[in-house]
């Protein structure tokens, strides 16, 4: 059971790691703000998402899981509103222009 | 396995070290150096001192960042250009960080091994304290009164920027709304500061008893009072205002009322009598928390810019 647990944990967070990567080339390698915005953020929810299912297995209680659960919630929250942020300077520069 | 990890943060910290250093922009060397903040705090983690971590990531990188960006806006498109430094200038900084950054290595290497450490003492006096988090028992018992004059730090740092305000000014608000409020940041202002503030109190709640405490604390809260502030949701207080003054020197001035009292019913000067230890320590801590938060975040606003009404 725990060794399931275990594979779980692994392949998931194995997982995160590796979309995490890709989100760092694209903000490495992507030519403008919006495209490089758009990596990224993918990497910060989707890859977090993954590590944090990839952990639950791995939690003592209900209430570590749930703390887990809420660090991905709230790094979305604040992801996404920098992410949105960011994206409208750009806009506005663009338009200013 | 984790030799590998380590060593791959130290290599990025001492290669990010250099890049603030080097980076001819300023804003980008400010965001390097938050980046640096973060990596440290983990190197903190990694060394099993999360108290430790968690303040450096919290006031060394965020707060320090922040305060950091927001200068360099201040100063950014005013023209002024200081004069290029001289070989000379340069020579002499070089020199004189290389000096320090030897001597700190050779003190380094010439420590004792094993170093000489009071933690088994510190331990064995934490039932005197009724505290279960020996961090907390040697900031608020054992070396209180360091603890009492970097609290008071703060706020002579809060007077320093404050007296940058014109005269006219003084006692006013400062301001730090932008000028239109995007909606993504209104909205993030109206949902966050519940949980942020449930995770501040919780902060310095453990605090007593597993890491945590009122810097940590303090910064979270603050950070959510400013996220409310510049999410235009509630003006930023006035400078002169009774409420905030009181909230700024309330940490302290209980603290140091404590401490004097320790001289009737207790040992001296800083001294608790026992039974009362720990809520004593307790509400020290929910004072400071408070006065903390309210100097980070009026650090951050920055200087009146409205004159008082």
């Amino acid at each position: 059971m725990s060794s399931l647990a275990d594979i779980v944990t692994v392949v998931l967070v194995a997982a995160g790691a590796l979309l995490f990567l890709a989100g760092a080339l694209g903000l490495l390698r992507f030519p403008d703000t919006l495209s490089r915005l758009h990596a990224i953020s993918k990497a910060d929810n989707l890859g977090l998402g993954l590590i944090v299912i990839g952990l639950l297995p791995q939690a003592a209680s209900i209430a570590d899981g749930l703390k887990l659960l809420c660090i991905w919630l709230l790094a979305q929250l604040s992801a996404a509103t920098a992410s949105q942020l960011l994206a409208r300077a750009v806009h506005r520069g663009r338009a200013g222009r | 396995m984790m030799l590998l990890f380590d060593l791959a943060l130290v290599a990025s910290l001492l290669a990010l070290a250099v890049h603030v250093v080097v980076e001819p922009d300023e804003r980008s060397g400010i965001i390097a150096f938050l980046a640096f903040g973060l990596l440290l705090g983990l190197v903190w983690a990694r060394l099993a001192a999360p108290d430790v971590a968690l303040t450096e990531i919290a006031i060394g990188g965020g707060g320090t960042g922040v305060l950091l960006l927001r200068a360099e806006a201040a100063i950014r498109g005013r023209g002024k250009h200081e004069e290029p430094m001289t070989r000379t200038s340069k020579l002499a900084a070089a020199m004189g960080c290389a000096a320090i950054s030897v001597g700190l290595g050779f003190a380094v290497l010439s420590f004792a091994s094993p170093a000489p450490t009071l933690a088994p003492t510190a331990v064995e006096a934490l039932p005197a304290t009724g505290l279960g988090n020996p961090v907390t028992a040697v900031l608020l018992a054992y070396r209180a009164l360091d603890t009492l004059l970097e609290k008071i730090v703060v706020l002579l740092a809060l007077i320093g920027v404050w007296s940058l305000a014109p005269d006219a000014l003084w006692g006013g608000a400062p301001e730090v709304r932008p000028s239109a409020v995007p909606d993504p940041l209104a909205y993030l202002a109206r949902v966050l500061p519940p949980f942020g503030v449930v995770i501040g109190v919780y902060m310095f709640w453990v605090g007593a008893d597993a890491p945590g405490g009122t810097f940590q604390a303090g910064t979270v809260l603050a950070a959510m009072w400013l996220l409310v502030m510049m999410g235009g949701l509630r003006p930023p207080p006035e400078t002169a205002a009774l409420p905030l003054r009181l909230a700024l020197a309330g940490g302290p001035v209980l603290f140091l009322a404590i401490a004097f009292l320790g001289f009737a019913f207790a040992d001296g000067f800083l001294a608790y009598p026992k039974a009362l230890a720990k809520p004593l320590i307790v509400a020290i801590e929910a004072a400071l928390t408070v006065s903390v938060a309210a100097a980070l975040a009026m650090l951050v606003a920055g200087p009146a810019r409205k004159a008082p009404s």
